[in-house]
């Protein structure tokens, strides 16, 4: 088989690229607006590469300055790791029990399960709010940890997962005598494992980049993680735009790592969670 | 399938009859063991709290206060919500924020339909439309606070650049401002919509393209006689998750405009929190995340009525 270029195919692809350019124009002007010196950032017409440099001075301020991003990055980090955590432990968990045992009222429960799914979560806030004083997880990472961690996503996306393991499989370990927790660790669980990797990597992406949560339920500055750090950066700094591209740089950086190394997972797992839901 | 048939009798009938390790008290308790964690998390979360705010919404509170002080007040939440002409306008800028969905789709399927046929790097597109989606909302607000400056920012210097004197001034008119955020959710959502059209397209059965080919049916006649119908599930998924989250809109304006300028971008949930978190106004605030809540319900409950018009399954 020969490989025969098609031209047309090529035209679109080139149109396509530029449309896709101008698409990612906003994150390609941010690096560049924080790698600048503050008058530079709004000349025109644009020099996507700076003229003069001063990329090493606003990175410093922001990573130690009156914000410091060093913590901030440390808390966000320590929450959205262990939330990643406990939240693939607990949807995994859940899954399995839906899919694969026979359990009394499972297709009840599973149904006010995904019925929550509905609820957008800001008509919680008040009197989770209320909850979290009354027990005494205001104002802590357990609690904002807590807060992401029962996913009704990554439990229906990995449900889908262990309902494409066979039962024979399960079954014969179970004549074999097998408990479902023996069952769970040492068959489902690697054999899942995929899709674990995909539910983790975007309950990380959406935990880092989570605002609200932290906005309402953290009060100490030295608690605050990274999105909150950016938005009073911003007020602190909010005519300084080098500064705040810097800041924003610093917050998106490292899921754009995380993406770029994981997409295909997250792209198929938007698809098996989303397209089935 | 009849060996299976018989396999699955022959088990029924050994669950009842010596009530092996397959079924049983055994079985059942090790479900509710797998998914207690879940499921006890759920109740403390999500479902208390709809309770309680349904409680609480029939009070005058402020959290503040002790809960010595919670004063019943019947309906007096809810007349004041329906009389109070600010929660009118944050509810009808949701409405009118609910345009992005359709303008979203549009685009969404029009790239999912060029990216899966008609271009080389397949991957490589994917991955650059689906960039706004997972960048953090908060940054994304501080980058576009900045570039839809009025008088400097590179949007409107370029505006200018090619003769247009006196462009919009985005987020700092009235007029514009929730134009402005509708154009921030369309380009960040449409990286997830394009991801879920092209699965949808990959369903869609070869031969019926190559059967219009042959009648010689032109591309666009393909595009809305083959596409449009059969992507029409899909279309119905993303317009019911697009409404929800639609509701759901909250980073994106607290960062951008805080609801200004004039409650031009004030919607029921920046409301919502105001009201709880600022002004302190527990009882009030719960009972707006009722209305909420029931208006999300009402207008998901009609779209799957809606959709047996013009749904193909």
């Amino acid at each position: 088989m020969t490989f025969r270029l098609d031209t047309r195919k090529l035209i679109t692809t080139i149109i396509m690229a530029i449309i896709g350019l101008a698409f990612l124009m906003p994150f390609f002007w941010m690096i560049s607006a924080s790698l600048k010196v503050e008058e530079d950032v709004l000349t025109f017409p644009i020099q996507w590469i700076p003229d003069t440099w001063h990329a090493i001075e606003n990175y410093k301020e922001v990573w130690t300055g009156s914000m410091p991003f060093l913590l901030l990055y440390w808390n966000s980090i320590k929450v959205t790791v262990l939330t990643t955590l406990t939240s693939v432990t607990i949807s995994c968990l859940a899954a399995y029990g839906f899919a694969k045992i026979n359990f009394k009222g499972s297709n009840v429960l599973f149904l006010v399960v995904l019925a929550t799914y509905m609820i957008p979560p800001q008509t919680l806030l008040v009197t989770q709010f209320l909850l979290y004083r009354w027990i005494g997880l205001y104002d802590t990472h357990t609690g904002l940890i807590l807060l992401n961690s029962f996913s009704v996503f990554g439990t229906f996306m990995l449900r889908q997962f262990y309902l494409g393991i066979s039962n024979e499989i399960i079954e014969s370990a179970r004549m074999d005598g097998a408990g479902h927790f023996r069952i769970f660790t040492a068959i489902a669980l690697p054999l899942v494992r995929p899709a674990i990797a995909t539910y983790a990597i975007l309950r990380f992406i959406w935990t880092w980049n989570d605002f609200q949560y932290p906005l309402i339920f953290l009060r100490t500055e030295a608690l605050y993680t990274i999105q909150l750090g950016v938005q009073s950066f911003s007020d602190q700094h909010g005519s300084v735009y080098s500064l705040m591209m810097a800041a924003s740089v610093s917050a998106i950086l490292p899921l754009l790592i995380i993406f770029i190394i994981g997409q295909k997972n997250v792209i198929e797992g938007i698809q098996l969670g989303g397209v089935k839901g | 399938m009849d060996l299976s048939e018989q396999q699955k009798k022959a088990r029924k009938k050994a669950r009842k009859s010596n009530g092996d390790p397959f079924s049983g008290w055994k079985e059942n308790l090790s479900g509710y063991l797998f998914i207690a964690p879940m499921f006890l998390g759920t109740s403390l979360l999500v479902l208390f709290p709809i309770f309680a705010s349904l409680a609480l919404s029939f009070t005058d509170w402020n959290f503040v206060s002790g809960y010595n002080n919670v004063k019943f007040i019947g309906f007096d939440n809810f007349t004041a919500l329906f009389s109070n002409g600010l929660f009118i306008k944050a509810l009808k800028n949701n409405f009118i924020l609910l345009l992005a969905i359709p303008i979203t789709l549009m685009v969404s399927l029009a790239l999912a339909v060029i990216i899966n046929r008609y271009v080389y790097l397949k991957d490589l597109f994917k991955v650059i439309y689906f960039m706004p989606f997972i960048s953090s909302i908060v940054a994304v607000a501080v980058v576009f606070q900045v570039m839809f400056h009025p008088t400097q920012g590179p949007i409107n210097q370029f505006l200018m650049s090619i003769g247009i004197d006196h462009p919009p001034e985005w987020i700092a008119d009235v007029t514009y401002s929730l134009p402005s955020v509708m154009l921030i959710m369309i380009w960040t959502s449409i990286g997830f919509n394009l991801i879920i059209y092209l699965a949808g397209l990959q369903n869609i059965p070869k031969e019926l393209y190559e059967a219009a080919q042959i009648d010689g049916a032109s591309a666009w006649f393909q595009f809305t006689k083959i596409t449009i119908p059969l992507v029409s599930p899909t279309t119905f998924l993303l317009l019911v998750t697009g409404v929800i989250s639609s509701f759901k809109v909250f980073d994106l304006i607290i960062v951008l405009t805080e609801g200004g300028p004039a409650n031009s971008t004030l919607t029921p949930v920046v409301y919502l929190y105001q009201q709880a978190f600022i002004e302190l106004k527990t009882g009030y605030a719960s009972a707006i995340a009722l209305v909420m809540f029931i208006i999300i319900l009402i207008i998901t409950y009609l779209q799957f009525i809606g959709q047996k018009k013009w749904v193909n399954y």
